[in-house]
Order: structure tokens, then C-alpha cells, then sequence
């Protein structure tokens, strides 16, 4: 044997325990035995405190107020929404209780009026709506109706309300053009009010010859399509 | 003059370039051979204790229905409470984004401390073409640009599909938060590592769902599983025309969004 041959394999023995001794000392332990990744820490991650016990938690020991409120236009919340993180009290009922909001803050967080709501949602203006009354004075909070069905549609259309007092409909009342039926006060997605459906309903007013509104000859007036196909009744771009 | 150094005897105590070079060709392939033993030792499976969790058979996502979501921003609120996100503005797993869109075209979007404090009102709304709130996370992506980057293996995707961090391992160097292009990571101010949204991982192995999902009024955010065995995010799929952000970088978004304009990124 040549003498660079035992040279040769002492240098590549040093370079392979180097390398085995790096490894052993850098790679954590458990890294890669999934992925790139040590697999303990989606253990540690994993074993993190639960804070909010979920819905079927509270229901367990609060089963009238869930039935209450499997009732009631609040059926979707989880309690902790309003009660706050309640693991806690959830694992020893005694030893603390969760909040129980009171006043206007906490609604108002939903139900005042933003353009940004969606059409339909709940909204009052807190502002003018019974100002400094608290909300559970009128509203029952689990299952939630308007004390008194709302004499205006703005109390849940505040978005449209709003937009038909700045435009040539602010005069029309809502009645003009839709029908709500009773129950829609209280059932708002399951009973719904109607719409016009057809172009003579608008004919009224602007086929009739009447003087100062925009005028159309139904019969010419791009046939074919329903006067809501181009035009926002709500706010109406003729001015 | 024949060229005869092929033929040449090897020398006293040599070895002939044949026998050399096919020792040579031995100890390559044998090198990465005896180091990969160290990695075929680690791929054992191992073997996973009757009825427990057990992450292949899961595949997490989200969806979001833009439509319901009426920016109350409980969601924040609730995010911060379960997973211990400083409350200070600026660090939020996930916050809610109002977007305004004008008559002429303007798209105006802002998030004063996630949401927490409410949204101030509209300035000149007559000139309001639409308006609408969009919650936003990380979007646990299929192909995580942030994982990419990670230089020590500290963030990574989990068998089940969420992006988490490694939070004793993390270096703190940031290029996960640089590299993510939806802003869902930050430095946590204390620990100086990255933080970010987990799916509430620890809520998932308990069979709850993410906090955001179980306090939102709305059911704006709907927590299940893209693929596979149905669940409440499978019929929001079917249901529902969805669009996910930034769909050209090739992340594969597992967050799917309903009823979402095209403004929104």
C-alpha cells in the first residue's frame, strides 16, 4: 500500500466524524422525522392553554339560555362572543365568572349603523336610538326581537335610508314600492317584502306625462329589460 | 514515439491507477451511503397509539364569506385573547380590512388596529360605489413561500396543513416576514421571533375550531376541510364561487373567499 493511501483514509475518516460530530451537535433532536421540521414543536404548539371553551361547553350546565337563544335571531353567536374567553370558568365554575356586558358598548360593536354592513343587518344609529338607555332595557339579549316592530325600515335598511334621503326618491315611502308583509319584522330572511317586477310599476311616474320626473316611452325605452336592470331605485342617477 | 505511461509497471510500494481509481470510486459511493444512514434511521415510522390524533387524515382550510362579515372584529379579539398576541396595534394573526371603493374607480382600504375599535365614519358618501369589510389571516398556503425561506427550518407545514413557527428554534431573522405576501407574520416584541396565525392549532387536536370561527355572529368564517371527508368548508365550496389572494404567485392559499371583488389583494 502506497503511504498517501493510509494518509488519504485518516483525512477522510477525520472529515466523515467531523461531519457526524456537526450533525450530532446542530440538528435537534427529532428534526426531520416528519419534515424539514422538528416534530416536537407541533407537540408544544399543539399543548398551548384552550381559552375559549366553545358552544357546547356553555350549553352542557346553560341549557335553558341555549335553547333560549337556538330560538331567537341570536342563534349562530357562541356565548363567549359577548361573555368573553370562559375555558376558565368552564373548568371550575366556581372560581370566576365570566363577564356579562351591560349598557350600549358591546351591541353598538355590531349593531350600529356602517355603510360597510351588509344590506338587511340589524343596525340603529346610537346616537338617536333611545340614547343612554341600556340595550336589555327593550331587547332581550339571548333571544333578541325588536320591542316594538319598527315603524321605519332605516331601523335594518339604514344603508338604503340613507342614500334615498339624498336622492330624487327621498319623497317615496318605502311602501311605494314594497310590500312587507307582517311577519318580515320579525322573520327578516324567512319572510321577505316584494319588489316591482315590472316595468309599467315604474311607467307610473315616468311614462304618465307628469311634469318635473324624467319622462321614458316605455314602448322605445331600451325594450326588453326591467327598469332595476340599469337603474338604482334607491338612488337614482337622473338629477 | 509511442506514448507508454499506460503500460508503465507500477512503482516499489505503489498502486496501479486502476486499482486507485476504483477504490476512489468506492469511497464516493460509499460516503453518501454512510451518511444516509443517519437519515433512513429517522424515516422509521412511528408507530401512532390506537384512537390517537393522527395528522395524515387531516387537511386544513378556511373559508371567508365577505358578504356576511359585518367588521365587528370579535374575530380580533378573540384571536388575541386564545393565542396571547400583543395587544398593542400592529401585531395580529388576523385583523379585518374595510375597503371603500369610490364612484371613480378609487379603492380606499384601511384597518385602524384591526378592526378592535370600530371604523370611522365614511368621509363623502355620496361618492361611495361600494363598501364592504374583508377578514384577513394567513392563508396557510399549500406551497408557503414563508417555509421556503427559512433558513434553520423553523416554520413549516404541518401534515394536517397548518403553517405554524417553531417559536424555541426560530433565529429571528425575519425573511419569513418579508417573504410572506399577504403580511400575516410579524416579530413578536418579546420574544423576538416570528409569530403568526396557527388555526388555533392546539383548539384543532381538541376537535374545537379556531377561535375567530366559534365567536364570529355572522358565520363568516367557516373552518373545515378543502378535500376529503365533508365538512361545513366543503359545502361553503360547493355553495360558493370563491377566489383566493394573489392567485399568480403559485402559494395555493388554503383561505377561500366568497362574494370577494376584484380590488381586494
Amino acid at each position: 500500500m502506497p503511504q498517501q493511501v493510509p494518509r488519504l483514509i485518516v483525512v477522510f475518516a477525520v472529515a466523515i466524524i467531523a461531519l457526524l460530530l456537526a450533525r450530532w451537535y446542530l440538528v435537534p433532536d427529532s428534526f426531520g422525522e416528519v419534515g424539514h421540521y422538528r416534530a416536537v414543536a407541533v407537540d408544544s404548539i399543539a399543548a398551548r392553554p384552550v381559552k375559549y371553551a366553545g358552544q357546547r361547553q356553555c350549553a352542557m350546565c346553560h341549557g335553558d339560555i341555549a335553547d333560549a337563544k337556538a330560538e331567537g335571531n341570536h342563534r349562530g353567536l357562541s356565548c363567549e362572543v359577548c361573555h368573553g374567553p370562559a375555558a376558565v370558568h368552564a373548568n371550575a365554575p366556581m372560581d370566576t365568572t365570566p363577564v356579562v356586558p351591560r349598557g350600549r358598548d358591546l351591541c353598538v360593536l355590531c349593531h350600529a349603523y356602517n355603510p360597510s354592513r351588509p344590506t338587511g343587518f340589524p343596525q340603529i344609529n346610537p346616537v338617536t336610538h333611545n340614547p343612554r338607555v341600556p340595550c336589555n332595557r327593550c331587547h332581550t339579549p339571548h333571544a333578541p326581537v325588536p320591542p316594538v316592530t319598527p315603524r321605519e325600515c332605516s331601523a335594518c335598511h339604514g344603508e338604503i335610508a340613507t342614500q334615498k334621503s339624498l336622492s330624487h326618491h327621498a319623497g317615496l315611502e318605502c311602501t311605494t314600492c314594497h310590500n312587507a308583509p307582517e311577519g318580515h319584522r320579525e322573520n327578516p330572511r324567512a319572510v321577505r317584502p316584494t319588489k316591482p317586477t315590472n316595468r309599467e310599476f315604474c311607467g307610473t311616474c315616468h311614462a304618465s306625462g307628469l311634469p318635473d320626473i324624467p319622462q321614458v316611452d316605455l314602448a322605445t325605452h331600451h325594450a326588453g329589460y326591467l327598469c332595476w336592470q340599469c337603474h338604482y331605485p334607491h338612488n337614482p342617477e337622473a338629477r | 514515439m509511442a506514448d507508454t505511461r499506460h503500460d508503465e509497471p507500477p512503482r516499489e510500494g505503489g498502486v496501479d491507477r486502476r486499482a486507485f481509481l476504483t477504490d476512489l470510486t468506492a469511497v464516493c459511493a460509499g460516503t453518501p451511503l454512510l451518511l444516509g444512514l443517519v437519515k433512513i434511521s429517522n424515516a422509521v415510522p412511528v408507530p401512532q397509539e390506537g384512537g390517537a390524533y393522527d395528522p395524515t387524515e387531516h387537511w386544513y382550510g378556511m373559508g371567508v364569506d365577505v358578504e356576511r362579515c359585518i367588521g365587528c372584529a370579535r374575530c380580533v379579539v378573540a384571536c388575541k385573547a386564545e393565542n396571547d398576541v400583543p395587544p398593542e396595534p400592529h401585531y395580529f394573526n388576523t385583523w379585518i380590512e374595510r375597503y371603500v371603493i369610490r364612484t371613480n374607480g378609487d379603492v380606499e382600504v384601511e384597518s385602524p388596529n384591526g378592526g378592535i375599535d370600530g371604523f370611522s365614519e365614511i368621509e363623502d358618501p355620496s361618492t361611495i360605489r361600494r363598501t364592504f369589510f374583508v377578514p384577513k389571516l394567513c392563508n396557510h398556503c399549500a406551497n408557503p413561500p414563508c417555509v421556503q425561506v427559512c433558513p434553520v427550518g423553523a416554520t413549516f407545514i404541518t401534515q394536517d396543513g397548518a403553517v405554524l413557527v417553531d417559536q424555541d428554534y426560530c433565529i429571528g431573522c425575519r425573511y419569513c416576514v418579508q417573504a410572506c405576501p399577504y403580511g400575516a407574520r410579524y416579530i413578536h416584541p418579546e420574544k423576538h421571533v416570528a409569530a403568526k396565525c396557527t388555526f388555533c392549532y392546539h383548539r384543532l387536536r381538541d376537535g374545537l375550531v379556531p377561535a375567530c370561527v366559534e365567536v364570529c355572529p355572522t358565520g363568516a368564517r367557516i373552518f373545515g376541510e378543502p378535500e376529503g371527508r365533508p365538512t361545513p368548508l366543503t359545502r361553503f365550496m360547493r355553495f360558493n364561487d370563491l377566489q383566493i389572494l394573489k392567485p399568480y404567485l403559485n402559494t395555493k392559499p388554503k383561505v377561500y373567499y366568497a362574494n370577494l371583488d376584484f380590488e381586494v389583494s
